[in-house]
């Protein structure tokens, strides 16, 4: 129990923000079209790749000596990068073919 | 952390907000996904060049290797992919992002471990440490079993009481990892252990999921990367981080409680119910009860040629013969000669949500004529001919008056109101769920054999000649 509640001690200033947070996504998505159930999924996709933030601060912090360090975390940023650029790419394509039928 | 990143980072989080509020508009869907985009890309740029680290040139170049590989391998498989293939990549990116976060974990434990003179790890970093750990391995192995699942080269696989050995499997993940919080352990050997079972209850946890049930799960794997990227955030105290993975872990858990109402389950039930398996033996008196009634492409044409009132019903049957153009050469052909003409969208049609409608858009199908279940149903009594391609679950009459049924109470399109119903099938195999169709069977109904695309071609030709 203790852990926990040094885990929230540590943390208080994030918890509100995360609780918050989820309230606004929340109300954000909460009557969209099912038409545009697709594309916000892959773009809600592309952001969840926001995790390449913290890849590259590993990669930033990794001492160069430690080659496993460094080998997983080139991974990590390979794949968070391709979560985003590939998630936006592909919303980008998707609305595209709503667009052009007026 | 300079000042400038900091507001770098309150930018970019506005634009996450902004984004996924314009993505919620058909006429500003695409800006609000620009806006995300150039968010995104400025936080990055942010992350790698205004920090106050000191960094060897070898980590930069690695960074910037793995940005280029993953840019262009990103790119090019976004460009390539097909809109069939859409829910299929969503996965596999999904179980890239939560792969990502994993591995972030489990760099920290070894940065983290010998921090201070006792060789261990503060409770409150180990938490979410862990954390990054369990969430993003069950993403990572469940979305890439979701993927190998769509793909079709991986069946439901149901182990005798799967249902125990997982909910035992990811209790024992919990306890584990609070044992390990506790002892605060500077052990590799115990967090890997604690990777490995993440790892298999991702494997274990989506397996036996039904194939009706993908569109539920997907939603489900989005939301908990985002939560496993909130959750790093939380690691470094970066408020990007946070609140980016937040606003898609609550999105991820609506679209997921739409999805559930829309097959009238509860989540717990997808997720612990089995679903087609056992259908099947329950119900073994589907086939023998009627007679079905074939039809021709030319006989159909006629019936279509001379109604006024026309609905198709859509289903990924459609997509996989990629007859979606076809579909819409008919629809206008028809229009052409009178007849109203609409589609009919049953909100889990395809494989993940929304998916028929992106299908039908990308072969230029006007939004407009896309009519959603609950606006379409009581226009099915007024419908002369009711076309229904390529789907079985989403119009078995079995969810209304059979209680036995692994369907029941699953609001389906009424089909069956209609005066006519034409169904297109490849064969009388049962759908994607498994269960039988008494709709076949029903007097108004007649079965057009055949390919998708090869029977809608035929459709189309013949009411050319009419």
């Amino acid at each position: 129990m203790d852990y926990l509640i040094e885990f929230f001690k540590e943390n208080l200033e994030l918890i509100y923000i995360l609780i918050l947070a989820i309230f606004i996504g929340v109300e954000l998505i909460k009557n969209v079209p099912s038409v545009l159930h697709t594309p916000l999924m892959s773009g809600a996709n592309a952001l969840s790749g926001v995790v390449i933030i913290g890849a590259i601060l590993v990669m930033l912090q990794t001492n160069p000596e430690n080659y496993l360090a460094l080998v997983l975390g080139f991974i990590a940023v390979v794949l968070g990068i391709i979560n985003v650029i590939g998630g936006f790419v592909v919303t980008d394509r998707m609305l595209q073919m709503f667009k052009k039928k007026k | 952390m300079s000042i400038i990143l900091s507001i770098i980072y309150l930018i970019a989080t506005v634009t996450f907000v902004f984004g996924l509020k314009m993505l919620g508009h058909p006429q500003t869907a695409k800006k609000g996904n620009f806006i995300a985009a150039v968010g995104m890309i400025l936080a990055i740029i942010g992350t790698l060049f205004l920090h106050d680290f000191e960094v060897s040139i070898t980590n930069y170049i690695l960074i910037g290797a793995a940005l280029l590989v993953g840019t262009i391998l990103g790119w090019v498989i976004a460009v390539k992919v097909k809109m069939t293939k859409m829910p299929e990549m969503v996965s596999l990116f999904n179980g890239f992002g939560g792969g990502s976060a994993l591995l972030i974990g489990l760099i920290e434990f070894g940065n983290n471990v010998g921090v201070d003179e006792s060789m261990k790890v503060s409770s409150s970093i180990m938490i979410t440490i862990l954390a990054a750990i369990i969430i993003g391995s069950i993403t990572f192995t469940g979305s890439l079993i979701a993927w190998a699942k769509l793909d079709g080269s991986l069946k439901d696989i149901r182990l005798p009481k799967y249902n125990l050995i997982n909910n035992l499997i990811f209790l024992g993940l919990v306890i584990f990892g609070a044992y390990i919080v506790m002892q605060g352990t500077d052990s590799f050997a115990l967090v890997y252990l604690l990777l490995f079972a993440s790892l298999v209850y991702g494997v274990l946890f989506v397996i036996p999921i039904g194939g009706a049930d993908m569109p539920v799960v997907i939603s489900l794997l989005n939301s908990l990367t985002g939560i496993a990227a909130a959750i790093t955030g939380i690691l470094y105290g970066n408020m990007v981080m946070l609140v980016g993975g937040i606003l898609v872990g609550s999105a991820g858990l609506i679209l997921t409680f739409v999805m559930c109402n829309a097959m009238n389950r509860s989540l717990s039930n997808v997720i612990f119910g089995a679903f087609g398996g056992d259908a099947v033996t329950a119900l073994p008196t589907g086939k023998t009860g009627g007679v079905i009634k074939k039809t021709t492409a030319s006989d159909s044409a006629i019936l279509l040629n001379y109604a006024s009132k026309v609905v198709i019903v859509p289903g990924y049957g459609l997509a996989v013969a990629q007859a979606q153009h076809v579909i819409h050469e008919l629809e206008l052909l028809l229009n052409k000669k009178g007849v109203d003409v609409s589609y009919a969208i049953h909100p889990v049609a395809g494989r993940m949500p929304g998916h028929m409608n992106v299908l039908l858009a990308e072969s230029n199908v006007d939004y407009g004529k896309l009519i959603e279940m609950d606006d379409i149903n009581p226009q099915f009594p007024n419908t002369d001919v009711v076309l229904v391609v390529g789907a079985n679950d989403v119009v078995n009459p079995a969810a209304h008056n059979d209680p036995s049924s692994p369907i029941y109470g699953m609001p389906i399109l009424d089909v069956e109101n209609a005066k006519h119903i034409i169904v297109n099938k490849r064969s009388m195999n049962a759908g994607y769920a498994g269960i039988e169709n008494e709709l076949f069977f029903n007097q108004k109904t007649s079965m057009l054999f055949g390919d998708a695309k090869s029977a809608l071609t035929e459709l189309v030709s013949e009411l050319k000649n009419m």
